[in-house]
C-alpha cells in the first residue's frame, strides 16, 4: 500500500526521529487516517509491517486511542464539549442542536458522507466555552445558532 | 486583552504582532537567556531554580529546580528532556496560549533544561486536538535550528540539542507521566509502577526531566532575571506568577496571568468581573477538575499551592472553575465522574470498577431515582479509590466527588423527591 509522496516524506522524519522506531507508531497512524480517512486493515497493516510489529500489537494501541477509528467518519467530523466548563455554558443544548440539525446520532455519518458527530470530553478551550472542533479546527464560544451557521457553510462548501 | 491585575512574565509577548516568529522573540531578549545559561554551569543553573521556588504547573505542583537535580549525571545513558503539553485537565486552557503566541520561549525553557541535565534531546508531547499548535511548534523548531539556536555546535558553544513535537491521539491519562512516556514509546498509555520515577529511568528506561509547558515557559525569565526575583512575584515556597484559566460561570472568562497568592475573591470578582448575570457564587473547583471544591466561606484563600492545600483542595493546574447558585452539584459530581470512567486506563480494578459503579449510582440519582442511602454510597465507593491505584487518575476521580457529597448533602436529599430541583427552573446545569 502506498502513501501519498507527502505523507510518505513525513514518515521518514518521524522515523529518524526517534531513538526507538516503535515510537512512531502513533503519530504514523493519526496521519495516516488524516489521509485514508480511516484506519482500514490494509492501512493497519502496512503501518505493523513498517515497523515490524504484530497487527495485534498495533490494533490494541489503537483500541486505547479515542481520535484512532477504525471505521469511517464524515467529511466534518463534528466534536462537541460537553465536559464540565462547557457544560455550565450550555453545551448540553449545543449538542441536542447539533444532533437536530443534522439529524444524526453520535458514531453515525450524514447519508451524504459530509458530517459525522461525537460527544468529547475537554478540548483545552474551557475558558471559550462551549467549545466545538470540526476535525482539527476550533471554533468558541459556540451557540446552536453560530453552530447551524457553520453546518451550512460547510454543506455548501461542497464541490 | 491584558488585565490590570496581571503579572505578564511568561505572557509578556502575547499579543505583539507576530508573536510568534524567532524575529519577534529576538527583538524581545529571546534567547538571551539560553546566552546566560551557555555560560553557567549545570549546578548554577539548578541552583538558580531551587531558588525560584518554581512549582510544576502541570498539576502536583512539585519543585522543578528540585526534580532537575535528581537527574544523575554520571549516567552513561542519554538524558532525556521530556514536555508535557498533553493539557487534558477538564477547566484547563493556558498551555495553549504559550505554545501559540511564544513557542519560542518554551524551546528556550527546554534548551535550558537539556543544559541543566546534560540532555541532548527533548521531545514535546502535544495532545493530538491540538494539531494546530504541533504545525506551529515544528515551524518554530526549524526557524530555531535555522539560526543555531538548536542542532550541533549551538551559538559556537559545543552544547548540541534536538528537539522535536510528538503527537498524541486522544487520552487524557496519557498526560500522566509515566503513562505519557509509554504512550511516547508507541504503546498504550498505562501508567508505570514507581520507583523508579522518571528522573532515573524515564524514556526508554534512560534519565528523564519531564515538565508541564508552563514550567519551562517560565525558566528563561528566571535564568534572566535571578531565582530571588522570580520567588518575590509570589509567595514564600510557591514562586512566580501562573496562568490561571478562569472558566464557568464567571463574566469575564480568560487566561490571566497572576500572581501566586492573589485571593481567590480578588481572582473572581475583579479578574473574572463576578459572577455572570450577578447570581451568588456557590462552588469553586480552584485548579482543574481533579481538585476538592471550594465553596464561598473560601474566598479570601490565597491562590497558592501551600494555601489552596490548607483549605483542602489543589491548586493543580490553575484551572478555575466558577459555579453559581442555579448549578446542580450533583450533575457536576455526574459528569466529573463519567469523564473519569471514560478516561481509566482499566489497569486497577478499584479505579476501573469504582468510576463505573460511581457514574451508574449518581446517573440514577440524578434521575431522581436514588435512595436515601445511595448518599453514603456514592461517598464511600469514591474513599474506596482513594489511595488504591498505582497513578493519581483514582484518587481525581474521588476527590471532586468526596468534596461534594460532602460539602452539597442538602443538595443530594433534594433529588430524593424524584426529580432534580434543578432542572425544574430550566436550568440545565
Ligand atoms: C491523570 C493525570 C493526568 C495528567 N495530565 C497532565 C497534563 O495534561 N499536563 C501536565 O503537564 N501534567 C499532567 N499531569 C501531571 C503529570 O503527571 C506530571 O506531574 C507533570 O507533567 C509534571 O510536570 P510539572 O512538575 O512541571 O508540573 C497529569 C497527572 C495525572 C494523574
Ligand atoms: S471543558 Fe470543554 S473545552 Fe474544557
Amino acid at each position: 500500500m502506498r502513501f501519498s509522496a507527502q505523507l510518505e516524506a513525513r514518515f521518514e522524519r518521524f522515523l529518524a526521529r526517534y531513538p526507538q522506531r516503535r515510537s512512531a507508531l502513533i503519530p504514523m497512524l493519526l496521519y495516516a487516517q488524516d489521509e485514508v480517512g480511516w484506519l482500514s486493515p490494509e492501512v493497519i497493516a502496512e503501518i505493523a509491517g513498517r515497523l515490524d510489529l504484530s497487527v495485534v500489537e498495533v490494533e490494541s494501541v489503537i483500541s486505547y486511542y479515542s481520535m484512532l477509528r477504525r471505521r469511517p467518519a464524515g467529511k466534518y467530523h463534528i466534536q462537541v464539549c460537553t465536559n464540565i466548563s462547557c457544560m455550565l455554558r450550555e453545551a448540553e443544548p449545543l449538542f441536542e442542536h447539533a444532533r437536530e440539525k443534522l439529524g444524526i446520532e453520535p458514531g453515525e455519518i450524514t447519508e451524504d458522507g459530509l458530517f459525522s458527530l461525537e460527544e468529547v470530553e475537554c478540548l483545552g478551550a474551557c475558558s471559550w466555552a462551549p467549545a466545538v472542533q470540526v476535525n482539527y479546527d476550533f471554533h468558541h464560544e459556540m451557540t446552536p445558532e453560530k453552530l447551524g451557521a457553520l453546518v451550512d457553510r460547510l454543506r455548501e462548501k461542497r464541490p | 486583552m491584558a488585565h490590570p491585575l496581571e503579572v505578564r512574565i511568561i505572557s509578556r509577548r502575547f499579543g505583539l504582532p507576530n508573536s510568534a516568529s524567532i524575529d519577534t522573540f529576538l527583538a524581545h531578549q529571546g534567547y538571551e537567556a539560553l546566552r546566560k545559561a551557555l555560560k553557567m554551569t549545570p549546578e548554577a543553573i539548578i541552583e538558580e531554580m531551587k531558588k525560584s521556588a518554581l512549582r510544576g504547573r502541570g498539576g502536583a505542583g512539585f519543585p522543578a529546580g528540585l526534580k532537575w537535580g535528581f537527574v544523575p549525571r554520571q549516567s552513561p545513558r542519554p538524558r532525556y528532556v521530556v514536555c508535557n503539553a498533553d493539557e487534558g485537565e477538564p477547566g484547563t486552557c493556558k498551555d495553549r496560549p504559550l505554545m501559540e503566541y511564544d513557542p519560542h520561549q518554551l524551546i528556550e525553557g527546554i534548551l535550558i533544561a537539556g543544559l541543566a541535565v546534560d540532555s541532548h534531546q527533548g521531545f514535546i508531547y502535544i495532545r493530538g486536538e491540538y494539531r494546530y499548535l504541533i504545525d506551529i511548534m515544528d515551524r518554530a523548531i526549524e526557524e530555531a535550528r535555522g539560526r543555531g539556536f538548536l542542532g550541533k555546535n549551538i551559538l559556537g558553544s559545543g552544547f548540541d540539542f534536538e528537539l522535536a513535537t510528538h503527537t498524541g491521539a486522544g487520552s487524557y491519562e496519557c498526560g500522566e507521566e509515566s503513562a505519557l512516556l509509554e504512550s511516547l514509546e508507541g504503546k498504550r498509555g498505562v501508567p508505570r509502577i514507581r520507583p523508579p520515577f522518571p528522573a532515573v529511568a524515564g524514556l526508554y528506561q534512560c534519565p528523564t526531566v519531564l515538565n508541564n509547558v508552563e514550567t519551562y515557559a517560565a525558566v528563561p525569565a528566571i535564568i534572566l532575571n535571578g531565582g530571588d526575583w522570580y520567588h518575590k512575584l509570589g509567595t514564600p515556597k510557591n514562586g512566580g506568577t501562573r496562568l490561571f484559566a478562569l472558566s464557568g460561570h464567571v463574566s469575564r472568562p480568560g487566561v490571566y496571568e497572576l500572581p501566586l497568592g492573589m485571593p481567590l475573591r480578588q481572582m473572581i470578582y475583579e479578574v473574572g468581573g463576578g459572577i455572570r448575570g450577578g447570581r451568588q457564587l456557590k462552588a469553586v473547583i480552584p485548579g482543574g477538575s481533579s481538585t476538592p471544591v471550594l465553596t464561598p466561606e473560601h474566598l479570601d484563600v490565597p491562590m497558592d499551592f501551600d494555601s489552596v492545600a490548607k483549605a483542602g483542595s489543589f491548586l493543580g493546574s490553575g484551572g478555575v472553575i466558577v459555579m453559581d447558585e442555579d448549578t446542580c452539584m450533583v450533575k457536576v459530581a455526574l459528569r466529573l465522574t463519567e469523564f473519569y470512567q471514560h478516561e481509566s486506563c482499566g489497569w486497577c480494578l478499584p479505579c476501573r470498577e469504582g468510576t463505573l459503579w460511581l457514574r451508574k449510582l449518581l446517573a440514577r440519582f440524578h434521575a431522581g431515582a436514588g435512595v436515601n442511602a445511595d448518599i453514603g454510597r456514592a461517598g464511600e465507593l469514591a474513599e474506596n479509590m482513594l489511595g488504591h491505584t498505582f497513578c493519581p487518575l483514582g484518587d481525581a476521580a474521588a476527590m471532586p466527588v468526596i468534596s461534594i457529597v460532602k460539602q452539597f448533602r442538602h443538595e443530594f436529599e433534594q433529588h430524593l423527591n424524584g426529580r432534580c430541583p434543578f432542572e425544574a427552573k430550566g436550568a440545565r446545569a
